[in-house]
């Protein structure tokens, strides 16, 4: 029987359409657009102004904090603007365009294919590189990495787990990066271990992709620590504490950090990341992005540049089809549809989702029923009907006790709701009411 | 039967005793004009106030020294006055106010650029995205302020899907202004007639322009034109303080966007003549 997550969790259908196209490299945007709030935490200042020429990799936007990261050119040309545009929710936020001009590269990056494996840097140095390099969690969630590999001092990691769960339906980056980059995932992660202090990697992969599993497997066999964790496949399997429990049988206690286990989480597009970073000097300049959907004549993983715009991905793609409904970034679970296809790729798009008309839209919203199915599913063992109920009516108090602010925001629940009840939605703004009436208490 | 009754008689009795010397002990002494007070409060309940409920406005009523910061909005100044004597006080007589919404952008003033079918909140909405419209900062049109409103005093306009305060109802209870997650309604004096900026839009002129074909660009016209110095412009937004208002809508001419609203409190027809031309979205 294979590992998986002890509580709750669904198994939708997984549509990996595109499971076995190899990571295909697109052509280089004419324009690109880099949004300084790309990541989480404090956007990144800007230090380039209009008419400067830049090179692929030159640093344009400073972190300007701790939580904060930092943002290279992803083309060489011309900075032709830096102005407010909309992102792909069509919120405004300060943006560089640059002109692309040729394809000149910054001389200190390595861009020749050979595999490095000798890791020179000290730990301490190989965080300041990660920092340098912008590089931030590329599962989605675009919490700056070098962060995540300084936890607070009372904690000491103890082992590192690599996501490469892509639990999400339809979404094969990480896979597709896998078949064709095992052994720069491998020394990646050793790049990480050394800098966390750690002697064992635990790489959980789900079991619907059983070549991923064979290749790293094999390779593995050549590095010190690195063990393969088959998982049986179910979502969210890619949250934190859900693969620290489904791999160390260790459940995270509430509002604790999941440091507090000795696990450090990181995805395998970060793993791959700073392997870049860190043995060829190249900082995160371009990612690999799924672009799928049932009805898209090219789908595929696809390496693009930082900041090339969504539409211009989708018409490599093959254009959008005609019975397009829905366009969602990232995965159909944790990914939200987008209202403005005229927005770059930032660092945290993993996948381009497009919907026919027949899977686009929501069943019709019926009252609760009380079938608990929600109470099944949910990952963090809470009572999503009661708290959506909750923030609904404004009761934050009560919805604090009732642990609101962990939930995952998975959608597991209203995946399962034969209501249509959206609960997340609920939960969500009930979610953020508690968490600002937290930190005004803990000013106060 | 009888050892029965007298068990059952001694306990009433140690108990009737202990309720009398606890109650004695413990014996509060209310200060009989807070139930006075709230006697006159219309017992709405409505939290306008800033207290929660009537009965709490009483007792903040009984121990302030002085009655310039309370108001009941739904008593208005009748009630304050009724109020006033019974502490020995005097209520300053206090503008009337009204809700204000502060965003014009129907469908054919801003193009709907999305088509939303979550669940049916503002809140919901502004934390998901920008909105059907690109404009960041107006009206998401899912109605969060007319369901908080205790007295039906907001109503979403099915044809603008834009909230339409009746002046007749709207007592100011501020329920509506708390609700708005994008902080569109004000309270505003009841002025004759009220001139006001519909639009909440903080970004530079040239994207407000795109969002928005009558959103306010900030270019300072009005403010220039005012005789008396009330409007200022603030984050690419033009704001008219109403205290300093003249109502004399020198301003409402020179607004190239016509962002710039007079409504008349006595014809109610022109609250929403832009507004009812619009198409259906
Ligand atoms: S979204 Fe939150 S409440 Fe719903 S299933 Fe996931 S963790 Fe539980
Ligand atoms: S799944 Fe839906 S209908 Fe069932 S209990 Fe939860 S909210 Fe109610
Ligand atoms: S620009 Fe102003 S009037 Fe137009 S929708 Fe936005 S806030 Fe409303
Ligand atoms: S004014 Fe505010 S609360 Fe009312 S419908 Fe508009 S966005 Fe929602």
């Amino acid at each position: 029987m294979l590992k998986t997550f002890r509580i709750g969790g669904i198994h939708p259908n997984e549509h990996k359409l595109t499971a076995h196209c190899p990571v295909t490299p697109v052509a280089i945007p004419k324009q690109v657009s880099i949004m300084l709030n790309q990541h989480i935490g404090a956007p990144a200042n800007c230090i380039v102004k209009k008419g400067d020429t830049v090179k692929v990799g030159t640093l344009i936007a400073e972190a300007s904090g701790f939580v904060s990261a930092n943002i290279h050119s992803p083309v060489s040309g011309t900075v032709s603007k830096v102005d407010k545009t909309a992102n792909a929710f069509g919120l405004y936020a300060t943006t560089i365009v640059i002109d692309t001009e040729g394809d000149e590269w910054e001389e200190t990056i390595d861009r020749s294919p050979e595999l490095k494996e000798e890791i020179t840097l000290s730990p301490q140095e190989i965080i300041q590189k990660i920092a340098q390099a912008g590089i931030v969690g590329l599962g989605g969630a675009t919490f700056p990495t070098h962060v995540k590999l300084t936890p607070p001092k009372e904690f000491k990691p103890t082992v590192l787990i690599v996501n490469a769960t892509e639990c999400e339906p339809y979404l094969t980056d990480d896979h597709a990066l896998m078949l064709e980059s095992p052994d720069q995932i491998l020394v990646g992660c050793r790049i990480l271990m050394k800098a966390i202090g750690v002697e064992q990697t635990y790489i959980g992969i789900e079991n619907n992709k059983p070549d991923a599993i064979a290749l790293l497997e094999q390779h593995a066999a050549r590095y010190l620590g690195i063990t393969i964790v088959p998982l049986r496949t179910r979502y969210p399997q890619g949250g934190e504490k859900q693969l620290i429990d489904a791999i160390l049988h260790k459940q995270v206690a509430n509002g604790a950090l999941p440091v507090s286990t000795g696990a450090i989480v990181q995805n395998v597009g970060t793993a791959f990341a700073v392997y870049e970073a860190i043995q060829k000097n190249k900082p995160l300049v371009d990612r690999v992005v799924t672009v799928t959907g049932d009805h898209i004549a090219k789908p595929g993983n696809y390496r693009v540049r930082l900041g090339m715009s969504m539409r211009e991905l989708i018409d490599i793609a093959g254009g959008l089809p005609q019975d397009c409904a829905k366009v969602i970034l990232g995965g159909p679970m944790m990914g939200k549809a987008v209202s403005n296809l005229d927005s770059p790729i930032g660092k945290g798009c993993s996948g381009i989702l497009i919907l026919d008309e027949e899977h686009a839209h929501r069943g019709a919203i019926n009252p609760c029923i009380r079938c608990g199915k929600c109470v099944e599913a949910c990952p963090m063992g809470l009572e999503p009907f009661l708290l959506a109920k909750l923030s609904e009516n404004h009761l934050y108090d009560r919805a604090e006790k009732e642990l609101i602010t962990s939930c995952l925001e998975c959608g597991c629940c209203a995946y399962s709701c034969p209501s249509n009840r959206p609960i997340l939605d609920f939960i969500r703004i009930g979610k953020n009411a508690v968490n600002r009436i937290i930190r005004s208490r803990k000013q106060s | 039967m009888v050892t029965s009754i007298i068990i059952l008689s001694i306990i009433g009795l140690v108990s009737a005793t202990l309720l009398y010397v606890i109650s004695r002990k413990f014996h509060v002494e209310e200060d009989s004009r807070i139930d006075e007070i709230e006697s006159i409060l219309p017992g709405a309940n409505c939290g306008g106030c800033g207290f929660a409920g009537c009965r709490n406005f009483a007792e903040q009523c009984v121990k302030a020294t002085s009655l310039d910061n309370l108001l009941c909005p739904v008593g208005g100044n009748a009630v304050m006055q009724k109020i006033a004597p019974i502490l020995g006080m005097q209520a300053v007589e206090q503008a009337p106010r009204i809700a204000v919404v502060r965003c014009n952008g129907s469908c054919e003033n801003r193009p709907q650029t999305s088509h939303y079918e979550g669940a049916h909140s503002c809140a919901v909405v502004a934390a998901l995205y920008s909105g059907e419209s690109n404009c960041n900062y107006g009206c998401l049109g899912e109605g969060d302020c007319a369901a908080a409103c205790d007295f039906g005093g907001i109503t979403m306009d099915p044809i603008t899907r834009l909230p339409y305060v009746d002046p007749n109802i709207c007592i100011a209870c501020g329920s509506c202004v708390k609700a708005c997650p994008r902080n569109i309604i004000e309270l505003r004096k009841r002025q004759e007639p009220r001139v006001f900026v519909a639009c909440n839009n903080r970004d530079k002129g040239i994207i407000a322009r795109k969002v928005c074909s009558i959103a306010c660009i900030g270019c300072g016209k009005c403010a220039k034109s005012c005789p008396n110095g009330a409007i200022t412009i603030t984050d690419n937004l033009a704001y008219i303080d109403d205290s300093l208002c003249l109502s004399c809508q020198a301003c409402v001419a020179g607004c190239p966007t016509h962002a710039i609203h007079v409504v008349n409190e006595s014809a109610k027809e022109n609250i929403s003549i832009n507004e009812k031309e619009s198409a259906i979205c």
